[in-house]
């Protein structure tokens, strides 16, 4: 078992909203990262798992809670002082076309990362060495070096999203946080997108928090997987475990809910009715009680913590699916 | 899609040049535009070597020859009673009072030319002033947020809740009577300064506004969180990410500004509260026109109709200009 990398401990994210509401968007929310593994994250739309990606990097600054990056505190670093640490995390947008700016060339775009940091000896990169990194980037997300001439509207989003890789990769991180990186993207591009994150993982030894509502893609990429509901972890485990044999009622019911190509005679039934509860006035206890086909009244009242099940396989129930 | 070859794409901005200058409308507007200033430029040569008079000095007494006749100046009305006197009107000869008198006897045609120079130099002065004051203002307010943002942008609102002609009627009434004093600068009243900076001055809600609320805009932008997260420093990402961004926005707003401080510095001086006499503006021809106007309605519609086309010069050249620029429209077209 490796150190892990990045640990959050008891996250809370606040949005205060005019009249005086608050939207707890991160409700509690712990986990590890460990070096070189994949983490999963799904969960549907408005779950807060774009939010937690983003508070993992102290892109937006979390209520309470602590965040932990390669054994140092990061929660409370000032922005400058985090700006040195950087290079060793990065982040992959789901938009590939909002996430770079429309008015400069791509290998510009790529060459800022090279130029606002400084090498590990202190001295700044030079020319030379920032265009022999340009072609070695983009040979790394396989797209020709012309493309460094261009601009982000003349690409598809497939070879954007791979502009974005490479410019995240431009000072070898050892963290990327990829934001729902194929959700905008055709299918077949998906496929495409997502090999290239597994095939440079192995290359270069990344880990990465890779968050999707897309089960099927989650499965074939991820190591271990976490499931977010309303803002809460429901269950973590290895990705196998959680696919094959979810241990809530929850993930057993985003797992029906994906289309098979299977012919059978009578359609299912949804599995899951009703809309997600909103986030500014949830239910009591066990958030997911109003949608549970298997909720007790204990659910209404008590809230469950995440807990281990088996070794490895962590879930919030009370009554979780043996 | 790229293509195999390696050529190097146009920029933005060698893309938005050229949409403008395949855009008719927009590039005959900018002929016009220039013609108007280089004509206002060439005033000095037209009035000492084609009509040979000086526009600034009252000519009553005066005679000239047309078609080899010698005429007064100031000739006696036409109605019945031939009491008065009236400026003679247009000859349509450019070495003798092409478009007639005003009522001092001064050339008209030389005194549109010298009156386009302060209509035009004020003009332009005051849009480029106002566009700094309003940029300076728009990007400190939308990029900082927060208290910077409310106590600027309360500021806005309470010079935009004043209407603007009264707000610059009330600033000149001031200035005209006692000059401008800021901390050691001195300006006198009848400096052409004076009207720059009012009119400047009172367009820059109408200019800090949008730009504000593009800097907001982009300022959550995602490539500046993209920018963000690849650690690079706040005054950078202004710089690199956000200032190219709003400029075409800006560049937009530059010919409309101008056309709203030419009409603003004409109404100024028409009230006697822009340039001031013996300096002659659009403005204050069209007031020197306004005794004259059932007899020598040509005093007054000279400038009245200079104005008229370089307003709509200005209006539809920066139609063309925001059309060029509008880089969604570009990416799309060509996406």
């Amino acid at each position: 078992m490796n150190s892990p990398l990045l640990e959050a401990r008891n996250l809370r994210k606040d949005y205060h909203l005019p009249r005086g509401q608050t939207l707890r968007a991160l409700d509690d929310v712990s986990l590890n990262v460990n070096a070189g593994e994949v983490l999963g994250l799904v969960g549907e739309s408005g779950c807060g798992k774009s939010t937690l990606g983003r508070c993992l990097l102290r892109l937006a600054d979390v209520t309470s809670g602590s965040i932990t990056f390669n054994g140092q505190e990061i929660t409370h670093l000032k922005q400058r002082t985090l700006r040195s640490m950087r290079p060793q995390m990065q982040m992959v947008f789901q938009d590939s076309y909002a996430s770079l700016n429309p008015r400069r060339r791509v290998g510009d775009l790529i060459a800022e990362p090279l130029r606002v940091h400084r090498r590990k000896d202190g001295s700044p990169h030079g020319r030379e060495e920032i265009s022999a990194r340009l072609s070695e980037l983009m040979t790394l997300v396989s797209l020709p070096e012309a493309a460094l001439l261009r601009y982000p509207h003349e690409f598809s989003g497939g070879q954007r999203q791979r502009i974005n890789i490479a410019r995240a990769l431009a000072l070898s991180p050892r963290l990327i946080v990829a934001d729902e990186p194929v959700s905008a993207l055709d299918v077949s591009v998906q496929a495409q997108i997502v090999n290239l994150f597994s095939d440079l993982r192995a290359q270069l030894g990344l880990t990465y928090v890779f968050i999707a509502h897309d089960l099927a893609v989650v499965r074939q990429i991820s190591d271990r997987v976490a499931v977010m509901y309303l803002g809460a972890v429901v269950e973590l485990g290895q990705a196998d475990q959680v696919m094959h044999s979810p241990a809530h009622p929850y993930t057993a019911a985003l797992i029906a809910s994906v289309p098979r190509p299977e012919i059978s005679g009578s359609a299912r039934n949804p599995v899951l009715r009703g809309d997600v509860p909103s986030p500014i006035s949830p239910p009591s206890g066990c958030r997911f009680h109003t949608r549970c086909p298997v909720a007790q009244p204990r659910c209404g009242q008590e809230r469950p913590e995440l807990r281990e099940l088996t070794h490895g396989h962590h879930v919030a129930c009370h009554f979780p699916i043996a | 899609m790229i293509s195999s070859s390696g050529q190097t794409t146009a920029g933005p901005w060698v893309q938005a040049t050229r949409a403008l200058i395949s855009n008719r409308s927009a590039m005959s507007c900018l002929g016009v535009l220039l013609l108007v200033i280089l004509l206002c430029v060439f005033a000095p040569f037209y009035a000492h070597h084609i009509a040979r008079t000086d526009p600034f000095i009252s000519n009553v007494a005066g005679t000239l020859t047309v078609n080899g006749q010698e005429t007064d100046i100031m000739q006696p009305n036409d109605n019945p009673l031939h009491l008065g006197l009236s400026p003679i009107g247009p000859t349509w000869h450019p070495r003798s009072y092409l478009l007639g008198a005003d009522s001092q006897g001064r050339d008209l045609a030389s005194r549109l030319l010298y009156g386009g120079r302060n209509s035009l130099l004020i003009s332009f002065s005051a849009a480029l002033l106002c566009i700094i004051m309003a940029s300076a203002v728009g990007i400190s307010a939308g990029f900082s947020g927060g208290v910077i943002d409310i106590i600027l942008s309360r500021l806005m609102d309470i010079m935009w809740a004043v209407p603007v002609y009264l707000f610059a009627i009330s600033l000149s009434i001031v200035t005209i009577t006692q000059g401008l004093h800021i901390g050691p600068i001195t300006i006198s009243s009848n400096s052409l300064l004076v009207p720059i900076f009012i009119i400047a001055l009172v367009y820059v809600p109408y200019a800090a506004r949008p730009i504000r609320g593009r800097v907001m805009t982009l300022r959550n932008a995602e490539f500046v969180l993209a920018a963000r997260s690849l650690g690079v420093p706040e005054y950078r990402i202004l710089l690199r990410d956000i200032l190219p961004n709003i400029l075409p926005s800006v560049i937009v707003l530059a010919p409309l500004l101008t056309a709203l401080a030419l009409l603003a510095e004409s109404s100024l001086s028409f009230l006697s509260l822009g340039v001031q006499a013996p300096a002659a503006s659009w403005g204050t021809i069209i007031q020197d026109g306004e005794g004259l106007i059932y007899t020598r309605p040509m005093v007054a519609i000279a400038p009245g109709l200079a104005i008229i086309i370089t307003v709509m010069a200005l209006n539809i050249f920066g139609d063309g200009l925001r059309d060029a620029l509008d880089i969604r429209e570009t990416s799309r077209r060509n996406g």
